[in-house]
């Protein structure tokens, strides 16, 4: 739980429950109501995703549900863009790779 | 089509929702022309994909400049705030995370949200979708670490998480400026600022702020690769020749875990296309967009666009083409009121007061090529 800002001299972050997912197979915390790939990203974990031809890393990029960088698996579900996915207790989140098999 | 749990959804079978004009989009251009349309009178509806409605506003933690008139002073968050409660004030309808995923005959769109596929059709729509942050190509761009930088800015501003420590931003126009120095503000460092002219491309009170914060601006350099095994380790950048060569042996390598893409922005046009609007490439506007006359109308009578999508600009002149396009909209089916003639007039005025500074040049001989009619 590192990577969430703590201080801002503008801001102040209203941040949900503090609840526990899964990323492959592996217990996180993070607060519910954030995207999944903030949640990620506050946990130090950037790769998101392999490309289909070359098993090439994959990050985010636009982080506003445009660009399909970010497609991962959650709970069994192929393509959720976690840029915009919300976080929920107990949620299991998969690298995906390439275009997938799941549904 | 499927919903989000991977259901199959039936366009026919959804309710035909009917109302006056339909804004899609929820930033400043798209609140604005809502409320204006509804002050008119017109029943107005509001599609947003998002939680909360600001568009980018939300993630703009600076004072805007300009008049009183433009909210000078006020930071972006606080005018998202501010436009969001006359929203509320003014009660009408908002569909929160709400994608408009198509323009069909009969002027239908289909409207997915969550689990359910809507379907509307409005007597005029106003389009706000905004733009997309560009891309650009060089080695190893696909690295994780490579973002844009208003991808960061939502980040950190609206979620509280940066996604890394040290940061090499790519283009110095506006948002290449601001979004470094709100890094330093949440405590990131900013490595250097990569500008390929010989000259930057933002504001000079941006400049200069980021200037007086150390962070060096590396004139008439590109990046031409990302460095890392799985992450962003490292930014090669190269000096360019007049003709935007890279000069071989001129290459420095600098340490970042973060590379920010700021080259610029494309409106989202995708259903203008649809909707059977004329789209032409305008580069200084912003590349593909649909062509509009002064009154914001495109080339079907009954669409109006604002914001970003009709011109890549500022959130204050995103705001007057907003009371343009809502007043329009209004005339186009309730017939000129005094009051709308006035509201369009006097944004109109204010536009070609800003569009007349130098640094508007480049804006004022894009529209000149927007001719529709």
């Amino acid at each position: 739980m590192d990577g969430y800002l703590k201080e801002h001299p503008i801001l102040e972050f209203k941040r949900g429950k503090k609840v526990k997912f899964f990323f492959e197979n592996r217990e996180i915390e993070g607060y519910e109501g954030l995207p999944v790939a903030a949640a990620l990203h506050a946990a130090g974990i950037k790769v998101l995703s392999f490309s289909e031809r070359y098993n090439r890393p994959r990050g985010f990029f636009c982080a506003v549900g445009k660009c399909s960088s970010c497609l991962m698996e959650v709970d069994g579900r192929s393509n959720v863009m976690v840029c915009v996915e919300l976080l929920k207790s107990g949620m299991k989140v998969r690298r995906q790779k390439g275009k997938s098999q799941k549904q | 089509m499927t919903n989000d749990k991977g259901q199959v959804l039936n366009f026919a079978t959804s309710k035909l929702q009917t109302l006056d004009i339909c804004v899609i989009g929820g930033g400043p251009a798209g609140l604005e022309a809502g409320i204006i349309a509804r002050r008119l009178g017109a029943k107005v509806m509001i599609i947003d994909d998002n939680p909360v409605l600001g568009g980018q506003l939300i993630k703009q933690t600076h004072k805007f400049f300009g008049s009183k008139a433009h909210y000078c002073g006020v930071r972006g968050v606080d005018i998202a705030g501010i436009l969001s409660k006359e929203i509320k004030d003014l009660g009408f309808d908002v569909l929160h995370n709400a994608t408009v995923v198509g323009y069909y005959d009969d002027d239908i769109i289909g409207v997915l949200q969550h689990d359910k596929l809507l379907s509307v059709k409005a007597r005029a729509y106003i389009f706000a979708t905004g733009a997309s942050e560009n891309m650009l190509a060089f080695d190893n761009a696909d690295l994780p670490g490579v973002y844009g930088a208003g991808a960061v800015q939502t980040m950190m501003n609206v979620y509280g998480v940066v996604p890394g420590k040290r940061a090499v931003v790519i283009g110095s126009g506006n948002i290449g400026l601001i979004v470094p120095y709100q890094l330093l503000q949440a405590g990131v460092e900013v490595a250097a600022i990569i500008e390929i002219m010989d000259k930057v491309g933002g504001y000079y009170v941006h400049a200069a702020k980021i200037k007086r914060a150390g962070v060096p601006i590396i004139l008439k350099h590109t990046i031409i690769q990302a460095q890392g095994r799985d992450c962003v380790a490292a930014a090669l950048i190269s000096k360019v020749d007049g003709e935007y060569e890279c000069l071989p042996g001129t290459e420095k390598t600098i340490e970042c875990d973060m590379i920010l893409i700021a080259i610029g922005l494309s409106p989202l046009c995708e259903l203008l296309y649809q909707a059977g609007c004329r789209i032409d490439y305008i580069p200084e506007l912003g590349g593909h967009m649909p062509l509009h006359n002064e009154d914001m109308m495109t080339t079907q009578k009954n669409i109006f666009v604002c914001g970003d999508l009709a011109c890549i600009e500022e959130a204050s002149t995103a705001i007057l083409e907003g009371k343009i396009a809502g007043a329009k909209a209004h005339e186009v089916l309730y017939g000129e009121t005094k009051q709308g003639k006035e509201i369009a007039q006097q944004a109109k005025r204010e536009l070609s007061i800003i569009r007349s500074s130098p640094f508007e040049q480049r804006i004022v001989s894009g529209l000149s090529r927007l001719k529709p009619h």
